[in-house]
């Protein structure tokens, strides 16, 4: 998708002004937070766990080089080919070079962040060859031709009747008079289309949650069951993963998965999770002849030393954004990048520069419901904060922003002409603020008044009448 | 102190030449007003001074003081932060405890500032060891008295129906939650209820709120739909910040709803005008 972040207050304003959207975004708060919460709740060792996955994180990403290696020995010992691509546009060669040599017109796709990272359907149907998402999120906004609006729960922006209109539009084979009321029957007409993609596929393409350095599987967790067959039933089965999806072993996989769905919808564990390592075997019933690992780096590598390592322990839960008051306010669509919500914040600097992408880490109001949830602690509003340091020395936070914060910086740098400043502006405010004690409008705080009155000072400050009353001697300073 | 450069502006009680109080005397408080209190409502400083006396401190209000430094530390300049970060330390290391009417303020001060003294030289001069004992001593009002000086109820009484607003900086950095129900529990004549999701932010945001002004009238809204809903008639938090954020919205909004800091129920000093409200 196009970086539109950059414009994400048009976008922000659009979407609050969107009745639909804002029926929509309810359910995330309904859908996710009381989930979570009991799911923790049931659960005394929940914290311990979140401490244990970090740890086992922060392990690997001290290690990630030798676990790298270790993994693609293992992947190559069950007959799998993994291959490194160090940009989105060397992962997008190489899904279309395997895709080409297997002949392929079709190819089913589980659920990836990643393949939208690297923007791999616009490639691929350049290309001629058809992608299919078969998660049901997915299939629907790829009918709509739009973005995941969340990295779990991609359609979360959209209501029934919208999916209704958008089946009867593209499934014109069937009937027209169907009943499509019920999410059910909407699911079962998804389900039917889509079994006779499977079939038909040449490649499967799946993300990974892990990839196990220990046995060189990789791991999906899926709701639907849509990932197994995408993976199963195509000759090929490409595994498009970034680099710092590797954990060590399949006890530390199992570590993660306990803190993962729960953190992301409140399960104790997802429908399926899907182990898979190399192709088919002779003596295996069924599975795909050849089994190929493409390793995404874009710009993660980077990271790594700086103060951003930690959001490479991201397990994308989705916890962040389901928490996250902006997020409930604005959607996902209206952050304009691939990664939506605190954690896209933290992460789309890194992956495309903060000169476009600045709005992101200041659109926070840094209350810290994103970290509080966080399954693997991730620090997001503390690296926010990094990301308006870095803008700040490079002089790209906004003028007014930088010459209203000097102004002040000024005054409070300088206690003594700040005292005798604010001794004579706070009473004159108070009077302004007349009998009603308050603000409808005041010069230079329209941002505050446009949508609230801004009340009014009592009159003389608080160390003012300290003094006053006596305190003088002591508590003068020098 | 044996600290170097703290003479000039310290306040230097007499006596409190060591941070940690003894029990022969009484704890020697450093209040930290917080910008906003001491410019727009004196009536929480004041409050907090009486309870911090009746808790058995000797409260000391150092003149230097003018703001925490967070505007300039969520706006990513660590240049002036740290230059206010070390005003404000000079200010107020020589006292046992350092006190704030903010979960915000005060989270900065205890969270937030050994950070800005994490350079390489920081170790030589010795501001990254000020800086740390300096958090230590640091705390929220609320928190401090039923935590460090084990209030048990302040003795007050208030007549009406209160409901409780859970500042995001105090709930979360400073794990701020019972400490003021259970003071207000002990107010005579007070009932509580409490609104849904008192734990989500406000959308105020310190400079969030003037930045993205519509996203924080839209989480403002619902907050103030929230609060409504309880059918309370005065609404509570521990930050001023907030309760400007959302007396404002209540007030543009026609509400008569009365807002005040909790530290101004708990201290019995309701005589001035609240926040918001018809009173």
């Amino acid at each position: 998708m196009e970086l539109s972040s950059h414009k994400f207050k048009e976008q922000a304003g659009r979407a609050l002004g969107n009745a639909q959207l804002q029926k929509a975004l309810l359910n995330v708060e309904k859908g996710f937070v009381a989930k979570r919460q009991l799911a923790v709740d049931a659960l005394p060792e929940f914290d311990a766990l979140r401490d244990n996955a970090r740890d086992i994180k922060n392990h690997v990403l001290a290690h990630l080089d030798l676990y790298l290696e270790a993994y693609e020995k293992k992947v190559v010992a069950s007959g799998g080919v993994v291959h490194w691509a160090e940009t989105a546009e060397d992962a997008r060669r190489i899904v279309l070079e395997i895709c080409r040599k297997a002949n392929a017109r079709t190819v089913t796709k589980g659920k990836s962040m990643i393949t939208e990272e690297i923007a791999l359907n616009d490639h691929l149907t350049a290309n001629g060859i058809e992608p299919v998402e078969t998660d049901l999120g997915e299939y629907i906004i790829q009918l709509r031709g739009e973005h995941p609006s969340h990295i779990i729960a991609p359609a979360v922006h959209l209501n029934k009747s919208q999916v209704e209109g958008d089946f009867r539009r593209v499934h014109t084979h069937l009937r027209e008079d169907r009943d499509l009321s019920e999410p059910v029957s909407l699911l079962g007409e998804a389900r039917d289309v889509l079994r006779q993609r499977y079939l038909s596929a040449d490649v499967g393409i799946t993300g990974a949650n892990f990839l196990v350095a220990e046995t060189g599987s990789s791991v999906i967790v899926t709701n639907e069951g849509n990932g197994d067959l995408t993976q199963t039933l195509g000759k090929v089965h490409i595994v498009m993963a970034s680099i710092e999806k590797i954990v060590p072993t399949l006890e530390d996989t199992a570590q993660i998965l306990r803190v993962l769905a729960r953190s992301a919808t409140g399960q104790d564990m997802s429908v399926y999770t899907t182990f898979s390592t190399g192709p088919r075997r002779a003596d295996d019933p069924d599975g795909p002849e050849e089994y190929h690992v493409v390793l995404l780096d874009n710009g993660r590598s980077s990271m790594l030393g700086t103060e951003y390592q930690d959001m490479l322990r991201c397990i994308r839960c989705g916890a962040c954004m389901n928490h996250c008051p902006v997020y409930h306010a604005v959607g996902g669509h209206a952050y304009g990048s691939v990664y939506p919500g605190p954690m896209g914040a933290v992460l789309t600097p890194s992956l495309n520069g903060i000169e476009k992408t600045g709005q992101l880490p200041n659109a926070s109001t840094f209350c810290g419901r994103c970290e509080s949830v966080c399954p693997m602690r991730i620090p997001l509003p503390k690296m926010m904060r990094h990301w308006r340091e870095r803008e700040f020395e490079r002089h790209l936070t906004p003028a007014a922003q930088r010459y209203g914060l000097k102004f002040w910086a000024f005054f409070a740098r300088r206690p003594r002409l700040y005292r005798a400043a604010v001794a004579v502006a706070m009473p004159i405010l108070a009077r302004f603020g007349g009998s009603k004690r308050r603000f409808s409008h005041l010069p230079l705080a329209g941002g505050w008044t446009r949508h609230r009155d801004l009340p009014a000072p009592e009159g003389k400050t608080f160390v003012q009448q300290w003094q006053q009353r006596g305190h003088r001697r002591s508590e003068v300073a020098q | 102190m044996s600290v170097k450069n703290s003479e000039s502006l310290a306040p230097t009680p007499e006596g409190a030449a060591t941070p940690q109080a003894d029990s022969a005397r009484p704890p020697r408080v450093g209040l930290f007003a917080t910008c906003l209190v001491d410019l727009f409502r004196p009536s929480i400083g004041f409050s907090a001074v009486k309870l911090l006396e009746k808790a058995g401190c000797e409260v000391h209000v150092p003149i230097a003081q003018t703001c925490c430094g967070q505007p300039a530390y969520n706006s990513g300049d660590r240049a002036d932060s740290r230059a206010i970060a070390e005003q404000v330390i000079e200010a107020f290391e020589a006292f046992d405890y350092v006190v704030a009417p903010s979960g915000s303020c005060a989270a900065m001060l205890r969270k937030h500032y050994p950070g800005l003294f994490s350079q390489d030289g920081d170790q030589q001069t010795g501001w990254a060891q000020r800086a740390t004992a300096f958090s230590e001593k640091c705390f929220e009002l609320i928190s401090f008295l039923s935590d460090v000086m084990k209030v048990e109820t302040t003795g007050e009484t208030f007549k009406g129906t209160v409901t409780y607003h859970d500042s995001c900086s105090g709930l979360r950095e400073l794990q701020i939650r019972d400490q003021p129900r259970k003071l207000l529990a002990g107010i005579d004549g007070l009932a509580m209820t409490e609104m849904k999701d008192p734990d989500v932010c406000c959308g105020f945001g310190g400079t969030f709120c003037v930045k993205y002004a519509e996203i924080s009238n839209a989480i403002v809204s619902k907050k103030v739909s929230s609060i409504e809903t309880t059918g309370a008639d005065t609404l509570l938090a521990g930050d001023l910040g907030c309760l400007m954020n959302m007396a404002g919205k209540l007030k543009r909004s026609g509400s008569a709803m009365e807002v005040r800091h909790v530290a101004e129920v708990l201290a019995g000093m309701t005589e001035q005008p609240p926040i918001a409200g018809r009173k």
